[in-house]
């Protein structure tokens, strides 16, 4: 580690500061996280050097398409991961503490109650055969020290925190007896149930109906808040992350690709990706029965990504260099990262689609497709 | 309630199910060839013939007989064992605990090893001890049972005279169906130890397999994920999250199995010398006393109904979701 270990007393210091004072101090800082999975074909590189900081209280967003590596990042991070064929390297510290090489038995007292998770589809994420009021005071009694009956009543509140009616009568019910959205608020209720110091949202909404989305990230900002808890929520809808997030981290194919505050970001993006990502969100001021922007093709094979920039095969900017060189990843001003040879808004991305457009294909071979509008007919993806 | 409402409507399929079993044990003995009484005793002099042909109602109209037949049964009278003029319902309840009671220890005993065998191997699924175990499992299974039986019997009976070769002491149930016999339990379970090893050995391996690929698909579920993201332990993982939803296809099997064990433990009942209705069905079958094993008959019958009565009732206690699901359909 090239930074210089903190003395004991700063140690101290920082410790005491771990409650409320200190907004700014670092609650996670993941460096060169690597996540490989041994599998038949090779070794699949989903996430590849993966380098980040999050703040107590604080909101990252992390966006990208299925496969980009964004579940299995934080699933890496909490090491939830099935071990078996499982290579993971890097640095993973949190409040300072080294997490990268605790097994399973180091890291119970942390899952719960220092880190949780949401999941994605609350449909399949509660345990269908046990209920709801076990299913979070379970969390508690194994985390805090307390009786069954003052767990049972911190359950009550907690489903009456995520807005349940009737809470008590819940308690005695089954998943199945719930909606989605339902479901989903008690999830968050077993996720917030230890008052965890972080807490990851996969897709928390991506299985709901439209008109609960907003309500219950609604309410896990309001938890948030109340609870001085940072947040890791990942997504491949730009507009869910919009916001609500501090900084947001676009991902593509393991790796970051760009990362900005969220002001930033949607207003002065650099990598073509977070572009065509933010393309692809249909919007109320478009005409209706437009066909909706796409990304032509697919994310690249983590067993055998393409040489150079990995988003070259999609990229409407793509040029020749693109498929020869990687571009680092490269910060343009304090906090924002990108990874691009022909950035957008840049006289060199301006160069790049004027070239692609006048041969009608870009350097990959893609029929060029104009990034800026929204057009009514697909490349050929 | 809608639980009540589900016993409810299944206690009447229930009665319909008893009506035809009573019906299917009342024609085995109608359907015999010729006229019956030369099958039951075909060496009798004509006055008994003519009073059994007078017992079984035998010239009444047909469905007067299976009302007669019917009455009788839920009187307690299941007619009379021809060659000792003794009451077949005797009979029952004499070999009927002997039967029961063989069965609970052979099942306790396979359970016992089966589902945490299962549900370890289902944890650790392709590792050197998951291996092991399903090949000692399969082993097991492989062996006939009348081989354990007398392995056991030669070994442990004879050799080591650790515990007696065959014979019975009444237990704890026993005294329920005849209360003139006194029990000593450290007796019976000794005469009950190796009958009981040798029937859950062959099950174990059965039992332990469900289990284990059950386990397995639900070791990959979200909500097992989930359960872990909450920091609690393993044990209660398994335990408490993946045991009651992988149970269901084991509770099925152990039901059939309870069934079929009550007068299908001939084998390991004649080897030990056991008095139970396996054992009893044999003879019954072997000096045309087709009166008692009509008797017997129906009695396994309705136990095995009652026993998947009460499977189906389990499961809507093992998964709330059936008490919906089926009430719906």
């Amino acid at each position: 580690m090239s930074k210089p270990k903190p003395t004991d007393i700063e140690k101290r210091v920082s410790a005491a500061g771990s409650t409320v004072t200190q907004s700014s101090e670092t609650l996670l800082e993941v460096s060169d996280l690597t996540t490989y999975f041994r599998s038949s074909r090779g070794l699949v590189r989903a996430v590849d050097g993966v380098s980040f900081k999050l703040d107590r209280g604080k909101t990252l967003g992390i966006v990208g398409e299925s496969g980009s590596g964004k579940t299995v990042l934080a699933r890496s991070i909490m090491e939830l991961l099935p071990r078996s064929g499982l290579e993971r390297n890097g640095s993973i510290l949190f409040e300072g503490t080294e997490l990268i090489d605790f097994g399973p038995k180091e890291m119970r007292p942390y899952w719960g109650a220092q880190m949780s998770m949401i999941f994605q589809d609350p449909m399949t994420s509660l345990n269908p055969v046990m209920k709801i009021g076990n299913q979070i005071s379970e969390s508690i009694r194994e985390h805090l020290d307390v009786s069954k009956q003052y767990a049972k009543e911190l359950s009550e509140q907690l489903l009456v925190s995520v807005r349940i009616p009737e809470a008590a009568r819940r308690l005695d019910e089954y998943p199945h007896q719930l909606s989605g959205g339902m479901r989903q608020r008690v999830c968050i209720a077993v996720a917030l149930a230890c008052g965890p110091k972080l807490l990851f949202a996969d897709e928390p909404t991506t299985a709901l109906d439209v008109t609960v989305q907003a309500q219950v990230l609604d309410l896990m900002a309001t938890a948030q808040n109340e609870r001085f808890m940072a947040m890791i929520l990942i997504t491949h809808d730009l507009g869910v992350v919009a916001g609500r997030t501090d900084e947001i981290v676009v991902m593509y194919a393991g790796r970051i690709v760009e990362r900005a505050d969220t002001k930033t970001l949607f207003s002065n993006m650099k990598m073509p990706y977070t572009e065509a990502l933010l393309k692809s969100i249909p919007r109320v001021d478009q005409p209706s029965h437009l066909r909706l922007s796409t990304i032509p093709g697919r994310p690249p094979d983590l067993v055998n990504p393409p040489e150079g920039c990995k988003f070259a095969p999609r990229c409407a900017y793509a040029q020749d260099r693109c498929t020869q060189e990687e571009p680092p990843l490269r910060e343009i001003t304090p906090g924002h990262e990108y990874r691009c040879w022909f950035p957008v808004g840049t006289p060199e991305g301006a160069g790049a689609l004027a070239n692609n457009r006048a041969q009608g294909t870009t350097a990959t071979g893609l029929v060029f497709q104009e990034p800026e509008v929204a057009t009514t007919t697909r490349g050929d993806g | 309630m809608e639980l009540t409402k589900l016993i409810a409507r299944r206690a009447v399929q229930l009665i319909i199910v008893l009506l035809f079993v009573s019906f299917f044990t009342f024609l085995l003995v109608r359907l015999l060839p010729g006229d019956p009484t030369d099958v039951i005793i075909p060496f009798g002099t004509a006055a008994k013939k003519a009073e059994l042909r007078s017992d079984l109602g035998l010239g009444k109209p047909f469905f007067e007989q299976y009302a007669d037949y019917l009455n009788n049964v839920l009187h307690g009278n299941l007619g009379k064992q021809y060659s000792s003029g003794r009451p077949v319902s005797d009979l029952v309840t004499q070999s009927f605990p002997v039967s029961i009671q063989l069965m609970i220890y052979a099942q306790f005993l396979a359970l016992l090893f089966a589902i945490p065998l299962g549900i370890y191997s289902a944890y650790r699924a392709g590792s050197r001890a998951d291996t092991t175990i399903n090949t000692t499992g399969f082993a097991l299974l492989a062996i006939p049972n009348f081989v354990v039986a007398l392995f056991l019997s030669y070994f442990v009976g004879a050799q080591l005279k650790w515990l007696p070769t065959g014979g019975y002491a009444p237990g704890w149930l026993d005294p329920l169906f005849d209360g003139t016999r006194g029990a000593d339990i450290g007796e019976h379970f000794n005469y009950m130890l190796l009958p009981a090893i040798t029937l859950a050995l062959g099950q174990i391996a059965i039992y332990m397999r469900l289990l284990r690929s059950d386990m397995i698909a639900t070791l990959q579920e979200n909500f097992i994920s989930m359960a872990r993201s909450k920091g609690i332990s393993n044990r209660r993982i398994l335990w408490r999250h993946a045991l009651r939803p992988s149970s269901l296809t084991l509770l099925t099997v152990v039901g059939l199995n309870v069934g079929a064990l009550i007068g299908g433990a001939v084998v390991v009942e004649v080897i030990f010398g056991i008095p139970g209705m396996g054992l009893k069905i044999t003879q019954a079958i072997f000096s045309r006393e087709y009166i008692e094993l009509q008797g017997y008959v129906l009695v396994i019958a309705v136990l095995f109904v009652l026993i998947n009565f009460t499977v189906d009732f389990l499961y809507t206690i093992l998964d709330p979701r059936i008490r919906r699901g089926r009430s719906a359909t």
